[in-house]
């Protein structure tokens, strides 16, 4: 992959409060500076009630800051309407959850096209050979015709990181991907967010409740009680 | 689109709900108007649509001279037996008057059949049978003899054929006061199925009766029947307007059935807006059932990028198919229940289904789920991801 530094997602003094207005006013996130590039594979950890999730959620577009600003790929987010943000979504951003949220009715192959076709419908052949790549890059070719109750929780997440890259996306948000599912399986997951990471040139930003898989990452950013406290570069 | 194959149970029994709701609409309209053109068909079968009558007479008062007062206790005049005054004229007029198919001159009046010693009291219809038959189909009613009248023929009904004795080919006295009276000749009996004609009207040719009943030349009633039989009411107006004489249509002089047939429509019409109402809940509540059974999968479809719209218009086709499916059910239902209706049923009349009855079924279906669709879609389209993805 080229050296050149390309900014995927740069947080300007994000602030984040809840219950605005209420005498229950809570602020969250205090003012997070973070930058990421397409070549980082980040990792976000700190304990839980630390604000990771509403950090997540405010990365992924699908929350709005109460103060500073996001810029997605150069362009500033704050004063997108729902519409815009919904399609920088679905262009830019891949999520995986804890839970893999797949649709139970479609089969693994269906599932991984889903972002495409919820945007334009009948899925293009070009669509179609895509998904077919990413299903044999996380290992799953023969299993293309099962539904997500056929599928174990490490092919079920598999399947759901194939369904997160299907858009080309430049960031994959990942919350607690590996949560529920057993170390070697984590550490199986970890290695294709890497691959993906290298082949794609896709920034990765998994959050994690454990060090051995944060330490896996290039970088470590950790967060307490909605500060930044620490933010390790492991180049290797 | 493919999201509402799950939960097949729901989707089945909202579907058989929605058919059961419709087959009630279609097999509950489809009886009540069969049974109500065939009420009307039975009553107008021996009866004009309009009837057309010389206007009732009045007592004329002399002008008032300047400065008095008058007292009147008026007596009505006792309504003589009157023809239409230049009937020729005014039947001219109404032949060719928009709306209106046949046109029959008739004198009628009162006089006694006398056969042996029987006695009864008739009423005499002079016609002319060609236009007659153009109102009132006499002739598909013979069941003895044939439809003959003038020269001395007369064809009576059944009722009064059993009451005189009589068979076709026998002859019997009519008696019209002041002593008027012509021995006639039974041509033939009919059976109109009305127990008063058939025990009351004697027919006879127009000459015959305007001289019993001392109308030289005169008729007393024009029937007409008009093409559009809810329009009576308009062209008996237009009539009276016209002529200056009385006009009365079917829906006047059966007032009562008319009423009836009325509040029977607004029954009909209450029973399926009421079932539809419910038809329209039950599509409302197992879509907003499965609005929360899938408040999950909604939050990864709005995270994955589908836009509110796009999710709004999934609930709404939802809905619009379930309406589409089980009206189709529906109506076939409905159909089958009519069949058997038709085939096993009492038999006293039968019930055609109207072709439009089952489109018009089916789009109301249709729109009825997808305006019941509508709450549970904007609550879909408006769940926020973030809360949804989360949600158990």
């Amino acid at each position: 992959m080229s050296e050149v530094r390309e900014e995927v997602l740069r947080l300007a003094k994000l602030r984040k409060s809840y219950n605005v207005g209420l005498p229950t006013e809570i602020e969250v996130l205090h003012g997070i500076d973070l930058t990421l590039d397409r070549r980082d594979f980040a990792s976000l950890i700190g304990p839980s009630g630390s604000g990771k999730s509403t950090l997540l959620n405010l990365l992924g577009l699908l929350d709005s800051p109460t103060a500073g600003d996001l810029f997605l790929l150069g362009e500033s987010t704050r004063s997108m309407d729902d519409e815009t943000r919904t399609a920088r979504r679905a262009s830019a951003i891949g999520f995986v959850f804890q839970f893999h949220h797949l649709m139970p009715g479609f089969t693994a192959i269906e599932n991984i096209m889903m972002p495409v076709m919820v945007a334009q419908g009948r899925p293009s052949a070009e669509t179609i050979e895509r998904a077919w790549l990413l299903l044999a890059a996380v290992g799953l070719k023969d299993f293309a015709d099962r539904r997500p109750g056929e599928l174990s929780g490490g092919q079920q997440q598999r399947v759901a990181i194939a369904r997160a890259l299907i858009t080309r996306p430049a960031l994959l948000l990942a919350d607690e991907p590996t949560g529920n599912l057993d170390t070697k399986t984590a550490a199986d997951v970890f290695a294709l967010f890497r691959h993906f990471n290298r082949e794609f040139g896709c920034a990765v930003l998994v959050v994690t409740h454990d060090p051995r898989l944060s330490e896996v990452c290039d970088r470590t950013v950790e967060l307490v009680d909605g500060d930044l406290v620490s933010d390790i570069q492991r180049r290797r | 689109m493919r999201f509402l194959r799950e939960g097949r149970a729901q989707t089945t029994l909202i579907l058989v709900g929605i058919a059961v709701g419709v087959a009630v609409i279609v097999f509950i309209t489809a009886l009540i108007q069969g049974l109500q053109s065939n009420i009307i068909e039975r009553t107008l079968g021996t009866q004009a649509h309009v009837k057309v009558e010389a206007p009732d007479e009045v007592n004329l008062r002399a002008p008032l001279a300047a400065n008095t007062t008058q007292l009147v206790l008026e007596t009505r005049r006792a309504q003589r037996l009157r023809s239409i005054n230049n009937w020729q004229r005014v039947m001219a007029a109404l032949d060719t008057l928009p709306g209106v198919k046949a046109v029959s001159p008739v004198v009628s009046g009162p006089a006694f059949a006398r056969r042996g010693n029987a006695v009864k009291s008739v009423a005499l219809v002079g016609m002319d049978p060609v236009r007659y038959q153009r109102i009132i189909p006499i002739g598909d009613d013979i069941i003895a003899g044939s439809l003959r009248v003038g020269a001395g023929d007369a064809v009576i009904g059944r009722l009064l054929a059993d009451d005189l004795g009589a068979r076709a080919g026998d002859k019997f006295r009519l008696v019209a006061g002041d002593g008027r009276d012509v021995q006639l000749n039974i041509a033939g009996i009919f059976e109109l199925g009305v127990r008063e004609l058939d025990q009351r009207y004697v027919y006879l040719d127009l000459k015959q009766t305007q001289s019993l009943l001392d109308l030289p030349g005169g008729v007393t009633v024009i029937d007409l029947t008009v093409n559009d039989l809810f329009s009576a009411d308009s062209v008996a107006a237009r009539v009276a307007q016209l002529t200056g004489l009385k006009a009365e249509s079917w829906m006047q002089s059966n007032a009562q059935l008319m009423n009836a047939l009325t509040s029977q429509s607004l029954s009909t019409a209450m029973i399926s807006f009421f079932v539809a109402l419910s038809v329209a809940f039950g599509i409302a509540s197992v879509l907003s059932i499965s609005v929360v059974q899938r408040t999950r999968e909604i939050g990864i479809l709005r995270a994955m990028g589908t836009r509110r719209g796009q999710m709004l218009k999934i609930f709404l086709v939802q809905g619009a198919v379930l309406g589409f499916g089980g009206s189709a059910l529906g109506a076939f239902a409905g159909y089958g229940l009519v069949w058997v209706f038709n085939t096993f049923g009492p038999k006293l009349f039968y019930i055609p289904v109207a072709p439009i009855l089952v489109p018009l079924a089916m789009g109301l279906a249709t729109l009825t789920g997808t305006l019941a669709a509508a709450v549970p879609a904007r609550r879909a389209a408006h769940l926020d991801p973030v809360v949804a993805i989360r949600y158990v």
